[in-house]
């Protein structure tokens, strides 16, 4: 079955229903279900399911350590291009946000000076990103991109537009590991009300990207709803099942998620929906019991205290020292546009500090170009 | 049980407890684990190293080459080529060329996959690998790694880290009765009693990790785990008595044969 009827069967009449029907039992229960059902989900993240917050907690640290350890994996994303063609208006890149600072699309020199620049401080994975704007960054533009930072790094992501799967495959051949791509909402009537322009009005087309990367080889793939557009209960659960769904049809792939809030958004927009920190965490538990070997990547979008606190509560992944602008690591400065403000502006040598407080173990390597076809020549290592 | 040394490709062991390297909350508490195991062959991921950099604080800082080999797998592989790929990185970047085979194709329940294990098996002991397999607890694929030439069998007890024990235990007891090769369970022993069971039930060693990096105190967890098989051994070569589901007829009904 596709993707899109299996979100046919859930309509938000029929979510919000199982949403109101559950009892603190139904809770109870779900917590101690085995393989828990879309019901068993439903329960978690129903107002009914605050009460047992704390046993979620614990469930889901116990689930996380037995599936990654105590161990957190690093990363840092390096912007490519702050050009857009789409119009979400929620987004910093949009083309009418109503910026006036700089756009830009990096030279393969100056993505090589960002990656020497991440490098020196350690990462060993990395996560591209461009805006919506395939004629500014074409497939081959991020096809080389690719190529260049597999040089400095063991493993390089991307979070660009919806492509088609031969697309993908162009990108796993230069080297690529995972894709990250989400879904914003999955309320058909809200994504049509953010979604201005560019093919990224296309709901259908988005839906099915990361399986389209799956198929082409992509191991690692991360989905998300950009958490403010709707309410959270409802996205939450369709991500859920977005992500079982994931993983059986992508079963040689890693399924993700990310659980990012909009925080900051250009003055046209404000978020409708935006969750406290306890609607997060139990967003993030109700996600770890329903999807236990699922990975969580957590950016520098929340701030340092709430990021802290939330490393045993099923994160696996962090990033740090974060720049959201194209050329923010070496050359850029605040005349060029970024995506969104970070909260979290610590240096990697103090989340990595924070990290190993909480008791976990910092991975910076997590992954080999003996994966994606043999090692690199004449390696571009940096040495911390 | 100095007598009684562990042995696989003609290199002697003393300790029959492999320990894993991964999941540690900290380098420091992996060397206390290992010191405290006393484990003689530790199996560390080689997509977590990098061999070509100094590590002063990774997996590598916290195993002493003079005590303990280095176990080089392919975890996250998905193919034979991968696999095949890593394990001569690893050797031409200095490791000795020993190699337990990992490929696990699903993230999720990292079972292994027989087709390609034995595809790399074969290329790798060509090659003159010493190979470690780590497989399915199917009698049939055993004897097919075992006449390929690999070095042991590493069948699982239960899926990595799901600390479940010895649910594969009638089929482990195949593969043992019928092995030409070291037995070596691993993955899926959650407490030192399943350790001591495998052994009990003659496996020749057993590899954990989960159990012991996610304990509270792992370095206590690493010697309670090496107590365990030590005493499973022990027990296994002293001859177990059979397990009576009744008391002995005390009226032998062959009795009147002796009349």
């Amino acid at each position: 079955m596709e993707f899109i009827d299996e979100l046919n069967q859930w309509p938000k009449e029929r979510v919000q229903a199982l949403l109101d029907e559950v009892t603190l039992e139904d809770v109870e229960r779900a917590l101690h279900s085995e393989q828990s059902s879309p019901r068993d989900l439903a329960a978690l993240l129903s107002p009914c399911a605050r009460d047992r917050l704390e046993a979620m907690a614990r469930k889901g640290r116990r689930l996380t350590r037995w599936h990654f350890g105590r161990t957190i994996a690093l990363y840092a994303p390096i912007y490519l291009s702050n050009v857009c063609g789409s119009d979400c208006t929620y987004c910093g890149f949009a083309a009418r946000s109503g910026s006036k600072l700089k756009r830009l699309t990096l030279s393969h020199d100056d993505i090589r000076r960002e990656c020497e620049a991440l490098s020196k401080r350690g990462f060993e994975a990395v996560l591209l990103l461009t805006g919506d704007a395939p004629r500014v960054a074409p497939v081959s533009f991020i096809a080389e991109a690719v190529g260049i930072a597999r040089e400095y790094f063991a493993s390089v992501s991307v979070e660009v537009y919806a492509m088609d799967q031969a697309d993908y495959g162009v990108l796993c051949d230069a080297g690529l590991e995972g894709v990250t791509l989400y879904m914003e909402t999955y309320d058909r009537e809200t994504y049509a009300k953010v979604h201005l322009a560019g093919k990224k009005m296309d709901f259908g087309y988005r839906l099915d990207a990361l399986e389209r990367a799956g198929k082409a080889g992509a191991r690692r793939l991360n989905l998300g709803a950009l958490l403010g557009l709707f309410d959270w209960r409802l996205d939450g659960f369709w991500m859920g099942l977005h992500a079982r769904h994931m993983q059986h049809t992508c079963w040689q792939s890693a399924i993700a998620l990310s659980f990012p809030r909009l925080h900051h958004t250009p003055d046209r927009f404000k978020a409708p929906c935006l969750l406290t920190d306890a609607e997060l965490v139990q967003l993030m538990l109700a996600m770890r019991l329903f999807l236990p070997e699922v990975g969580f990547s957590m950016s520098t979008r929340e701030t340092p205290a709430l990021r802290d606190h939330l490393i045993p509560l099923g994160v696996t992944h962090m990033s740090a020292g974060s720049s959201t602008r194209p050329g923010g690591y070496a050359t850029s400065g605040d005349e060029t546009l970024e995506q969104f403000a970070i909260e979290d502006h610590r240096t990697p040598e103090v989340v990595v500090e924070a990290i190993r407080r909480a008791g976990y173990d910092p991975v910076w390597k997590d992954f080999d170009h003996a994966f994606t076809g043999g090692a690199v020549i004449g390696r571009n290592v940096s040495r911390r | 049980m100095t007598n009684d040394p562990l042995v696989i490709a003609g290199r002697t062991f003393s300790s029959r407890l492999l320990l894993g390297t991964g999941k540690f909350p900290s380098a420091q508490a992996l060397r206390e684990a290992i010191e405290a195991s006393g484990a003689e062959i530790v199996t560390v991921a080689l997509r977590r190293v990098d061999l070509s950099k100094p590590d002063d604080e990774g997996i590598l800082s916290a195993v002493d080459p003079q005590k303990q080999l280095i176990l080089p797998n392919t975890s996250g592989a998905r193919t034979a080529d991968e696999a095949v790929r890593l394990a001569r990185l690893a050797h031409a970047a200095g490791l000795e060329p020993w190699v337990k085979l990992e490929l696990t194709p699903e993230p999720r329940y990292l079972l292994p996959d027989p087709i390609e294990t034995l595809r790399a098996a074969e290329v790798l002991v060509k090659e003159g690998f010493v190979v470690l397999p780590y497989i399915q607890a199917d009698p049939v694929l055993a004897k097919r790694l075992e006449e390929v030439g690999t070095a042991t069998v590493m069948p699982l007890g239960a899926p990595i880290g799901s600390n479940r024990g010895l649910k594969t235990r009638d089929l482990i007891r195949i593969i043992i009765e019928q092995a030409n090769v070291p037995v070596v369970v691993d993955a899926g022993l959650g407490a030192p009693s399943h350790a001591a069971e495998a052994m009990e039930l003659g496996a020749d060693a057993v590899l954990v990790n989960t159990a012991v990096s996610d304990a509270v105190d792992p370095a206590a967890m690493g010697r309670a785990f090496a107590l365990a098989t030590e005493a499973g051994r022990l027990a296994y070569r002293a001859g177990l008595g059979p397990v009576r589901d009744t008391a002995e007829a005390s009226s032998p009904l062959t009795g009147f044969l002796d009349a």
